[in-house]
Order: C-alpha cells, then sequence, then structure tokens
C-alpha cells in the first residue's frame, strides 16, 4: 500500500491527462493503468462548464484527482492558482510545479521551497516537483511537502531514469514518500525506478503517445508492480567477481 | 544589447548562398543532428535548402515524432478579433494600407462585446485581439479598456498590433495580456523599406527590436515570423531561427510561438518575390519544428483545409478556426453583412469552427480550447486583492 499523508492507495502509479487524442481514450488507458491518483493542469480546466475536457472523463470515486500548477512561474503564481482550484474543484491535494523556463520545465528550487512552506501552512497536501537534488527534497520535507517527485529527466523526453544516483540518495534520506516524475519513456523505466525503491512513479507522455494507449496502460501497470515485488523481495547484488585463475592473494594463504 | 547587434553580424547575400551550396550529405548530417538534439543554426540552412526537397518525407516522420512527444495528440485553437482596420502605414502589401479607399472602422465596446458573445457559443477561451496601427485613435488606453472587457470571458488574452514600448507592454500586461506576435515582414533590411513606404512602420530598427521589448516586460509568450515570400523565404526563415535561438538565451522565461504567414500569388495583389509553395511550407514547418522541439507552431486561415488538416503531422501545434479577419466579422457574418471588402487578408479556410474541430478529431487530435488560466495573470491577483 502506498501512504500519502491520510491517505492510502492500491496502486503505486500516478498518471497525468494531457497529450491524449481524445478524453474517452484517456479513460480508458488510465483505467487500464489501474492508476488511483491522475494529475490535471489547473490551466486546462474549464472552470464552471458541465461538460469539462478532462474532467467529465475522470471517475472522481475510482481515483483521486491531483491539481497541478503547470505553466506558473513564481510562488506568488503558484499559491493563488492552487487556491483557486481549491475552492473550485474541493480538494487540497497539489502538485506544486513551478517552472519558469518554458523550454526544458525545470522545477525552480527557491520559488517551490517558498510556495510549499506557504502552500503547507494554508492547509495543502502538497507533492512538489522538483530537480533530483537531495537536499531540496529533505528541506521540503521540513518544509511540509506530502511527497517529493523528484524528476527522471525532462518531462516528455522518454529518456528514462537519467538522474537514478541522485533519486537513490533521496530515497536512502526521505521520510515522506518518493515519486518519480517525468522523463520515464518505458516500462523498463518505470520498473528500474521502483526497483531502487521509489514509492511511486508518474507516466503521462509514455502512456498518451504510445500507439495503443490502452495496452500500454497495462504494462505499466505490470512493471510498476513488477518492479515493487523486486525491490521488496531484495534483489540480489551485481556481482562482478571473476575467478581468476591464479588469485592474486593466494600467496598469503 | 538587442537583436540588432546579431543581426548586424549576418550578410543577406552570404546566407543566402550558403544556403544555396547546401548539400544532400550535409542535410543527411543535420538531421542525424536533429535525432540527437544537436541542431545547430548550420544545421537549420541545409534543413531548408533546395538540397533537402528529396529528404521531405523523412524530415516530416522526424518532426511528427517530436511534436508527438512534447504535444501530445491536441492541437490549441483560438480565435482572432479584428478591432480596427484603421493604419497610418503605407504597406505593399496589407488590405490596411492608409491609402486604400476603404470604410474604416474601431469596434465600439458594445460592437466588441457582440463579437465576444459570437465566440464565446463557439467555445473558444483563447483570444488573439487584431488592429491596424493607429497610436491617436487605437492607443494603449483602447487595448486597455478592450482587454479588460475581454478578460472575465477568456482564459487568454494575446494581441497582434502595432510595436510598442517596454512599459507599455508591462501596462497591458496588468490588463491581462500574457502573449504578443509580431512579425519583422523581412529581416531584409533594404526590401524592408521597398514594402513599407510610410508610417511608424518604416522604421525597421524599431520593429525588429520589439521582441527584445517584449522580453524585457516579461511578457509570457512571444509570437515571431516573416511574411513569407515577400523576400527570400528560405533567407526570411533562416532569420526568424536566428532571432528566435537569441531570443530564447536573453529571455529564457518568455515561451515562443512562430507563425507562417505567407504571401500567394494573386490577381491585383503584390507578386511574391519567391514564391513559397505547399511543399516548401510544408519543408519550412518541419525545419522548424527539428531546430526546436518545444516552440509553438501557428497556422491560420490563410491555409486552405486541406493543407490545415494534415498540418498537425508536420509540427503544427495551435491554429484559429472560423476566423473573420475584418472588425465586425462575426456579427457581420451572423447578420449574413457581406463586409469582405474590409478583409486584411484573403482566408481560404472558411469552414466554421465546429467542422474544424471535426477534421481535427478524423485525424485523432482533440482539440485543447484552454491552455492558461486568467488566475496565473496579475490582473486576477489584483481583483482578488481588491
Amino acid at each position: 500500500m502506498l501512504r500519502i499523508a491520510d491517505r492510502t492507495f492500491n496502486s503505486r502509479l500516478l498518471t497525468g491527462s494531457g497529450k491524449y487524442a481524445s478524453g474517452k481514450i484517456m479513460a480508458e488507458s488510465l483505467a487500464a493503468s489501474g492508476s488511483e491518483i491522475v494529475t490535471v493542469a489547473i490551466k486546462r480546466i474549464q472552470f464552471g462548464k458541465q461538460e469539462d475536457a478532462i474532467l467529465s472523463h475522470l471517475d472522481r470515486s475510482r481515483c483521486l484527482l491531483l491539481p497541478n500548477t503547470s505553466g506558473v512561474r513564481d510562488a506568488k503564481e503558484a499559491v493563488f492558482a492552487a487556491q483557486m482550484a481549491r475552492e473550485a474543484l474541493g480538494t487540497h491535494w497539489l502538485k506544486l510545479e513551478i517552472h519558469p523556463d518554458p523550454k526544458w520545465l525545470m522545477p525552480d528550487p527557491i520559488e517551490t521551497l517558498y510556495a510549499c512552506e506557504q502552500l503547507a501552512n494554508l492547509g495543502f497536501t502538497v507533492l512538489p516537483y522538483i530537480h533530483a537534488d537531495p537536499v531540496l527534497a529533505k528541506r521540503l520535507e521540513s518544509a511540509g511537502a506530502a511527497a517529493v517527485m523528484p524528476l527522471g529527466a525532462p518531462i516528455g523526453s522518454n529518456l528514462g531514469l537519467r538522474t537514478r544516483d541522485f533519486v537513490q540518495i533521496i530515497i536512502e534520506q526521505a521520510q515522506i514518500p518518493v515519486i518519480v516524475d517525468a522523463g520515464l519513456g518505458s516500462p523498463a523505466h518505470a520498473a528500474e525506478a521502483m526497483e531502487l525503491g521509489a514509492d511511486a512513479v508518474l507516466i503521462n507522455t509514455a502512456l498518451a503517445t504510445a500507439a495503443n494507449p490502452v495496452a500500454m496502460g497495462h504494462a505499466f501497470k505490470l512493471a510498476v508492480e513488477a518492479g515493487r515485488l523486486a525491490f521488496e523481495s531484495g534483489l540480489p547484488a551485481a556481482n562482478f567477481s571473476a575467478q581468476s585463475s591464479s588469485p592474486l592473494t593466494s600467496f598469503l594463504d | 544589447m538587442s537583436f540588432l547587434q546579431v543581426l548586424h553580424n549576418y550578410q543577406w547575400d552570404a546566407i543566402s548562398a550558403a544556403i544555396q551550396a547546401k548539400t544532400g550529405r550535409e542535410v543527411e548530417i543535420a538531421l542525424q543532428r536533429a535525432v540527437r538534439g544537436q541542431i545547430s543554426l548550420t544545421d537549420f540552412q541545409a534543413l531548408i535548402s533546395p538540397a533537402a526537397r528529396p529528404h521531405l518525407e523523412t524530415m516530416a516522420r522526424l518532426a511528427h515524432q517530436q511534436t508527438l512527444r512534447r504535444f501530445g495528440r491536441t492541437v490549441q485553437l483560438f480565435a482572432p478579433l479584428y478591432v480596427s482596420n484603421e493604419c497610418h502605414n503605407i504597406c505593399t502589401y496589407c488590405g490596411f494600407s492608409v491609402n486604400n479607399k476603404i470604410p474604416r472602422k474601431i469596434l465600439s465596446e458594445a460592437e466588441l462585446l457582440r463579437e465576444v458573445g459570437i465566440l464565446k457559443k463557439q467555445n473558444f477561451d483563447h483570444l488573439l485581439l487584431v488592429s491596424g496601427e493607429s497610436n491617436r485613435k487605437v492607443g494603449i488606453p483602447y487595448f486597455e479598456k478592450a482587454l479588460r472587457l475581454c478578460r472575465p470571458y477568456f482564459a487568454n488574452l494575446s494581441m497582434e498590433v502595432q510595436p510598442l514600448q517596454t512599459d507599455e507592454y508591462a501596462r497591458l500586461r496588468e490588463s491581462g495580456l500574457s502573449a504578443v506576435l509580431v512579425y519583422q515582414e523581412t529581416y531584409n533590411s533594404e526590401d524592408y523599406r521597398k514594402h513599407h513606404l510610410k508610417g511608424r512602420k518604416a522604421d525597421f530598427n524599431y520593429r525588429v527590436e520589439t521582441p527584445d521589448r517584449l522580453g524585457r516586460a516579461g511578457m509570457p509568450k512571444i509570437g515571431l515570423g516573416a511574411l513569407y515570400g515577400l523576400e527570400d523565404w528560405r533567407v526570411d526563415s533562416f532569420f526568424v531561427a536566428l532571432h528566435l535561438d537569441y531570443l530564447e538565451r536573453a529571455y529564457w522565461q518568455s515561451r515562443y510561438s512562430l507563425s507562417f504567414p505567407r504571401l500567394r500569388p494573386h490577381a491585383g495583389g503584390l507578386e511574391p518575390k519567391v514564391e513559397m509553395t505547399d511543399r516548401d511550407l510544408a519543408q519550412t514547418i518541419c525545419a522548424f519544428r527539428l531546430f526546436r522541439n518545444e516552440v509553438e507552431i501557428s497556422l491560420s486561415t490563410r491555409e486552405a483545409p486541406r493543407f490545415r488538416d494534415h498540418a498537425m503531422h508536420l509540427g503544427v501545434t495551435t491554429m484559429s478556426a472560423g476566423a473573420k479577419t475584418n472588425p465586425g466579422g462575426y456579427f457581420d457574418a451572423e447578420e449574413n453583412h457581406d463586409n469582405s471588402s474590409l478583409e486584411q487578408f484573403h482566408v481560404s479556410d472558411e469552414r466554421p469552427s465546429p467542422q474544424v474541430v471535426a477534421a481535427l478529431r478524423a485525424q485523432g487530435y482533440e482539440p485543447v480550447w484552454k491552455d492558461w488560466d486568467a488566475s496565473y495573470d496579475s490582473s486576477a491577483r489584483q481583483q482578488a486583492a481588491a
């Protein structure tokens, strides 16, 4: 079971809702993935509209809606957008994303820490998207973050777990869940993060832009489960010691 | 420092010669570097060169892959709203030129809101305000009023009007403006003078430095482009790429958007110097997508339905639909008044927006109406505080 703040989840696969060819395909893909936490960009939500292009396809009784602040550029904008979304959507859960750089969408560590402190004080359950920076992860933990979401690689890049060594340090030190977000481009990448001990992963581009997003949803579900099971089962260490025919230390015998 | 200093390091004729001299081998190298994400301005020259023509299908496949990864199967929709055709410039290619004897019209508040009402019925949430250049009649006070009137109805407001000063852009930001499009028409300063005979637009340097002023004003999105065909479109597209490359480094917190208005040969109109065919336009769009994976690429209703219905596969991410290019055009169309004589340019894709949406869906693409939130603009925070 994955526990974040006061909620528990059976699935360790978080998903996004962007880039899908239609709301119907998104709904089917998410159902196949078994995901119980779906993030939606506040900027995409048509507040006050009956038939929202995304929300009308999400079953909120089955999965937690996690609004995100994608598109804001500083803490001030993030806090304002979060408060508006909380009121309109009736949830205090928030994926905090502040990327002032629209090219690589790299998270701003300074503004993110600042916003996280304020939002946690305002009663939000905050999941900040960050670079794989172990010190920042600890600082956010102290600031009241409910989980940290370090990136594996730039958003949408499908490059895989390029930040592996730093994510490992974050996992080792964390007292809150670590969710690897961004850059995971295949089920193998997701399994790798889970084997490393990540509490969960978030996938969007690799699912939404797959040739068959529904089958791919199932593939990610299996990969995340397999990776977690492998982590819990205690992976044997890789063995690099070649058996030399004349050992270098045999003269000591 | 502005782009003007960068521009002085490049000679038009030398760039033209370099593009013409590119070989098939150089195109192949450029494509390999595009795949590795290491594409340079020299590679871009190869991709827009005649030597790249036989590689168009490969370029399109790569461009499609990269667009899909960044934008998914979505196309963002917006509507232009022409607020005025008053103009003090004489430009050889434009229907709004001051020497054209056409009725001039500036929308009143009531007329503006009538247009807004029609666009809201069609689902539009991103609005582009457009005007001719008349600082006296349609200047900052008018734009401020128009933006504040439109603000409650749209998630995102952008403008395509005369170039303004940095502090003026900052003022309009406060009224909810979050994107400005300003096309250079041509980066060839001599040719620019030939086509801009009178009015403030005749000042090449002032226009070419406009994106710098936008960057300094912290505008979230800046749109670039040229009127392709006015001069050699290959050379102009290189200068757009150079401009984009410079701006991205200088104003890294702004997003960029590219458009591809092209001058088409038609009876009575200005003939293009170098015609940009459909195939050339496709090549240019693909070249820009391979040059920058994340740049927004916008295609207007100047282009025909057949091209527009396939353009998302080449790299296009944003489109207008059902557009009217005369002030009050949406109301006139509903009431069956024919005011097409007031159009700035002729629309080729005349389909109403629901038909454009259906065509997108038929291609397996989701129309995105809203991709910004008013709460991201400081005007909303001020209102909430008040």
